[in-house]
């Protein structure tokens, strides 16, 4: 298949022609992701792959899009949820304005289950949700806040795990396979590309949620983002990452306190 | 057993397996003296929603200390780890453990082939794996891939297994470097540390 070398040589390629910088992300993830396309695409040596990366700017989209992970779904992780809805939403309540940034949010579903409690909670209407990505495809996606009605038997399930009491159904409307959820809730989300490897922090959190996103980064990238999230956080805000995803091992550990067993930390300084 | 393998040169040992597996495994961990050179790395697919976790449920049977996974910690021989549900595992080549929430394979998460094939390219010899028994044809292009980079391979015997698709599946698709019962696989264990450098 497809060796490290050539691995190094692609990583070049793609900084050199397209400014994305991929070295530092997760060896084993990358290089399985790589050799998917490549096997997808039918390519017939790795010089015509590479070529093709180099010269053709559309395919270059269609491989950072095959890339990068886009697997999420509304309300993951249903007790994360509920511990989002008991515990934290009523602290940020109490703020005039709540700010929550989704890092890496893909096709938006944690976006919109956000919004949902929020909502429930009176709280929307006060909050702003910034959603960004380094994929704009996926951000088109998630913009539109349409998914496959096929999947809304699953978050109807998680949405009652994580507390939800509402007929799950209110928040979209079928048609034709696709279920829209309603622009009530995406009145106050801001979609926009960016990207954790090479940009900065641009504004000031009460929340950040990034979960399953560090996990396709080597260590070295990890702590700068983890880096950026704390330039990115007021004081007394909340970090929230993937079930199996943690600070333990970097600077901020000091400074923030988990939240029960959740995967959810307060910065106290 | 049909044929006599040793391990020796192990530094990781993989155990994949499906419906009927974990059955496999309390018959063998309890018995198994604590291991000191190598690691073991289990991979079953999963039933979210289990009251006692499948670590906890490992844990008691056996004295060799299991490790939670988490992204990105180091894999260390003398110690049991288990791939944590809803994700697939992946082998870093400097010795860490990497998750990654992608599409299911072989309708599974964490995937048997995905988890065995990475091992395979970070290891390459010095991986063994053992697949038992279940019900779909995960963990079949994994031990190839094992195979291939010089690892030992061992598959239950399809007679012993509650489901023998899962082993039948391997032995039909190469020649495992061994076919055996629970019995068989624990001598097998218990000697790597015997065998190993």
């Amino acid at each position: 298949m497809i060796d490290d070398r050539e691995i190094d040589v692609l990583v070049n390629d793609v900084y050199e022609y397209y400014g994305y910088d991929f070295g530092s992300y997760s060896k084993a993830s990358f290089k399985r992701r790589v050799e998917r396309l490549y096997q997808m695409d039918g390519f017939p040596d790795f010089a015509e792959f590479l070529s093709k990366v180099r010269t053709d700017s559309e395919y270059f989209k269609r491989m950072v899009e095959e890339i990068t992970v886009n697997v999420t779904e509304m309300f993951r992780d249903p007790l994360f949820y509920k511990s989002l809805r008991n515990d934290i939403l009523p602290i940020l309540g109490t703020k005039p304005f709540i700010r929550i940034w989704h890092a890496g949010c893909s096709t938006g579903e944690e976006v919109y289950s956000m919004a949902i409690l929020l909502k429930e909670a009176n709280l929307l209407h006060k909050s702003l949700l910034y959603a960004t990505d380094l994929n704009a495809l996926v951000l088109d996606t998630a913009k539109s806040g349409v998914f496959p009605l096929r999947m809304m038997k699953q978050y109807s399930e998680n949405y009652m795990a994580s507390g939800g009491k509402k007929d799950f159904s209110h928040y979209y409307t079928a048609n034709y396979g696709l279920a829209k959820l309603g622009e009530e809730l995406s009145e106050k989300m801001v979609f926009s590309q960016h990207n954790l490897v090479s940009d900065r922090s641009f504004n000031e959190f009460d929340l950040i949620m990034c979960r399953n996103v560090l996990i396709y980064f080597d260590k070295d990238l990890q702590d700068r983002c983890l880096q950026l999230f704390d330039d990115s956080l007021s004081k007394l805000g909340y970090l929230a990452l993937g079930t199996k995803e943690s600070i333990k091992y970097s600077q901020l550990q000091s400074r923030y306190r988990q939240h029960n067993k959740e995967k959810i930390w307060k910065k106290s300084q | 057993m049909e044929k006599k393998p040793v391990i020796s040169n192990c530094r990781v040992m993989l155990i994949g397996g499906s419906a009927g597996s974990l059955e496999v495994l309390m018959k063998i961990l309890p018995r198994l003296p604590k291991i000191h050179s190598y690691a073991i790395v289990i991979v079953l697919h999963r039933k979210s929603g289990e009251d006692m976790t499948l670590e906890e449920l490992i844990a008691v049977k056996t004295i060799t200390p299991v490790k939670e996974v988490e992204d990105k910690i180091p894999l260390q021989p003398g110690f049991i780890y288990i791939a944590p549900s809803d994700y697939h595992l992946l082998f870093e080549k400097s010795n860490i453990l990497s998750l990654d929430a992608s599409e299911k394979i072989n309708y599974s998460r964490p995937s048997i082939d995905v988890a065995f094939e990475s091992a395979a390219e970070a290891y390459g010899k010095y991986v063994s794996a053992i697949l038992l028994s279940g019900a779909n044809a995960d963990g079949t292009e994994g031990l190839k891939a094992i195979k291939n980079g010089g690892g030992t391979i061992i598959v239950q015997k399809p007679e012993t297994a509650e489901m023998p698709f899962m082993p039948v599946n391997a032995i039909e698709n190469m020649s495992p470097d061994g076919i055996c019962d629970a019995e068989e696989m624990l001598e097998l264990l218990s000697g790597i540390d015997i065998f190993n450098p």
